[in-house]
């Protein structure tokens, strides 16, 4: 009986799905409430970050590592004798297990540590820099996801058209020019050639000559793997039943595409928007480095290169929430924007 | 000194790649003759997409095999005089252009350009193909078994994922932990896979016929062992004097190798294990099991046979990404030598120059956007291809 009552759920499309399974799942989690969702979600996180910030603390805790902190912070001359008389001093040589639980019972009360780098607080050094990348994040979402699913909607909605192949070509072409590619290439047009745009950004500042550049940069990399979600989608889309009956009717085209197709085709690239966070984090870096931008990209660079322990540490369970809290957010929307699956 | 026009530029350049061109020909020529015969590979000439995809990761195949053939200039060789010297400029001695210009050490861009291709080409097949088994071999039984199995390797993957890559290669690709245990440690175990899972796929099927069973094991053994000897134990190999024999990698390279395995076999394990949740219902596994067969077996000849269309799709486009990810290494400066001609480090190196000669980054921009776009093009056309049956 159960099992039948499944079949019903599952609507023949999801078969095709990889992770229709995972929709079911999904569903009876939803069925006992969302909170489940969220605890177990935010349970996994708290693991996730304990397993991450093993990995992470045995790596800066390398000896190589520990002798690179030991001359950024003295003396970049030091004898092999005085780095190790330096770590002695500073408490570096005690057993990593027994710093590791220290520096743990710190988090867990809230104390993120000391930056060496920065020589302050990292409490003090972290949020601030967060926002200057969620600026950012928020200014090439905005760009981005728009432009993405114009693109999409349009070269789908004609599958195999003209203006579908040349959109299509056009989105593939952006997805093959990494961004420390085409940040440079449009450096050269706008910044040297044109004189438009600044080719540095300052951290905050949001005039357009500023952060064009960065954000066009990001948005353009990312645009075309949504656009290209949105165009598949839309494409299954048009050849729908219910999309030839709506012809049938007489319905001009732009009706058909606005009234009836958008809605059901817009539901498949919501996860994929969701899932680009994580790598907007990634491509922050790489941009922030391009343009001299300071945020938390610039960040985790400065921390990498000087093992800044603490401060790095802070930097990756950062990054953890962000994957996983995203993921969750792109989980539980995808199943309320999706009557099909809700469950009645 | 001496200049050549722009139109001169490129007439030299198509010149330059004559053995290219050449190589482009008779594959295209043997390839389309017998493409009745060669299953999804003959199909790519039935698409435009596809077959542009493939001539050009063809042309830079060719290019990395003929650099030598190719290349005016030594690519590290400096002039001194041709600084950030402009495209076309006459070196004076050999008389040969310097056809893209000289970055900011006098060194010829486009000789650099061409022995560039040769690491992308040497490392990303290789670590894409490594990651791909790995994710397979680990894809397959946790979608296949499912239960704790499928929580845990998930829960890995998962954790690989939400590492960040910039922060895995700060940490791994530096020149401090290459001097640790962990690189070759890392190397025993990513090697390791692919050797399991070549000797699970013959055991599987040829369990009862041991002699030929034999004769595949030692096969893969033979082979297998030589290059893990030669990778992952190089000091035992050079105490022993025979490091000519075996292939060897740099440590810098083995470095690189393993955190770009890191980063992109969890992609794979993800997409194997959803699909192989999806077939391990079909009809044709019941019968296996019902058979009696291994679930190694079904596995193995059963169920990885029916999803290889995207698996192929997947490599290639992860042969894109791998390319993209080495350029962000060479980008950050980090693991390669620092006079490496490969295509990040030489992006990194001209950026600050663009001010004064804006085409110095071109070259290695060029190269390194056209060959994901060959390999996303060739892809795409696959994926079509494969969908059409």
């Amino acid at each position: 009986m159960s099992r039948q009552a499944h079949e019903r759920v599952k609507p023949g499309a999801y078969r095709r799905f990889p992770g229709y399974k995972f929709i079911i799942w999904l569903q009876n989690t939803l069925r006992k409430g969302l909170s489940g969702l969220i605890i177990s979600r935010l349970g996994i996180m708290l693991l996730m970050m304990t397993c991450l910030s093993i990995v992470v603390f045995y790596l800066v805790n390398l000896q190589p590592n520990l002798e690179k902190l030991a001359k950024e912070q003295a003396n970049n001359r030091m004898t092999e004798e005085q780095v190790q008389s330096w770590l002695e001093s500073n408490g570096y040589k005690r057993p990593i297990s027994q710093r590791y639980v220290e520096w743990l019972g710190a988090v867990s009360r809230g104390d993120l540590g000391y930056s060496t780098r920065f020589r302050k607080n990292v409490s003090d050094v972290l949020p601030a820099r967060l926002g200057y990348t969620g600026l950012l994040a928020f200014w090439v979402m905005i760009t981005m996801v728009p432009t993405a699913l114009l693109l999409g909607i349009l070269a789908g909605m004609r599958e195999g058209s003209r203006s579908d192949r040349v959109l299509s070509s056009l989105s593939i072409m952006t997805t093959a020019t990494p961004e420390y590619v085409s940040g440079i290439i449009f450096t050269v047009i706008f910044s040297s050639w044109l004189g438009w745009l600044k080719g540095v950004s300052k951290a905050g500042d949001i005039t357009f000559a500023n952060f064009a550049l960065p954000v066009m940069t990001m948005a353009i990399y990312g645009l075309g793997y949504i656009a290209r979600i949105t165009r598949a989608s839309m494409a299954e889309v048009m050849n729908k039943q219910y999309i030839r009956t709506a012809r049938l009717k007489g319905l001009p085209f732009h009706l058909i595409v606005i009234r009836h197709a958008l809605r059901n085709a817009l539901i498949a690239p919501f996860t994929v928007i969701m899932l680009q966070f994580p790598w907007l984090l990634t491509g922050v870096v790489i941009v922030e480095k391009l343009f001299n931008y300071k945020g938390f990209g610039w960040l985790l660079v400065e921390a990498a290169e000087n093992n800044d322990i603490d401060l790095l540490l802070s930097c990756s369970l950062v990054s953890v929430a962000v994957v996983v809290v995203t993921q969750l957010i792109a989980d539980i929307g995808y199943v309320l924007l999706n009557p099909r699956i809700r469950v009645k | 000194m001496q200049q050549l026009s722009a139109s001169q530029i490129f007439i030299h350049t198509v010149i330059c790649f004559w053995p290219v061109w050449l190589g482009l020909a008779v594959i295209f020529t043997v390839s389309i003759a017998s493409r009745q015969k060669t299953g999804l590979y003959g199909r790519i000439f039935d698409s435009k997409v596809a077959m542009l995809g493939l001539s050009i990761v063809l042309f830079w195949i060719l290019t990395a095999s003929f650099a030598e053939l190719l290349a005016p200039f030594d690519p590290l060789e400096q002039f001194a005089a041709l600084k950030r010297a402009l495209p076309g400029i006459i070196e004076q001695k050999s008389g040969l252009p310097f056809l893209f210009g000289g970055d900011n050490l006098g060194r010829d861009l486009f000789s650099r350009m061409i022995y560039g291709s040769r690491f992308v080409l040497l490392i990303a097949p290789a670590a894409t193909l490594t990651s791909s088994i790995s994710g397979v071999l680990l894809g397959l039984p946790a979608g296949y078994f499912r239960g704790r199995l499928n929580t845990l390797l998930s829960f890995l993957a998962n954790l690989l994922l939400a590492f960040p890559v910039i922060l895995l290669f700060h940490l791994l690709v530096t020149p401090g932990v290459r001097e640790t245990i962990i690189p070759k440690l890392m190397a025993g175990l990513i090697f390791l896979l692919p050797i399991i899972f070549f000797m699970l796929l013959f055991w599987s099927r040829y369990g009862a016929r041991r002699q030929l069973l034999w004769i595949q094991l030692t096969l893969v053994m033979a082979f297998a062992g030589w290059i893990y000897v030669g990778v992952v134990f190089p000091d035992a190999v050079e105490a022993i004097g025979l490091s000519d024999l075996f292939p060897g990698l740099d440590p810098n390279e083995l470095n690189i190798f393993v955190a770009v395995v890191f980063a992109s076999a969890p992609g794979t394990f993800h997409i194997v294990r959803g699909l192989t949740l999806d077939l391990r219902t079909r009809d044709y596994v019941a019968a296996a099991q019902t058979r009696g067969e291994n679930p190694w077996y079904i596995m193995l000849w059963e169920i990885l046979p029916n999803i290889r269309g995207p698996l192929i799709v997947d490599v290639c486009l992860r042969i894109g990404y791998t390319t993209i990810l080495l350029g962000t290494l060479g980008f950050f400066g980090l693991g390669l030598a620092p006079e490496s001609p490969d295509w990040g480090s030489m992006i990194n190196q001209t950026r600050g120059f663009i001010r004064i000669v804006p085409t110095i980054v071109l070259p290695p921009t060029l190269a390194l956007a056209s060959l994901v776009l060959g390999l996303n093009l060739l892809a795409d056309g696959l994926r079509e291809e494969s969908l059409k049956d």
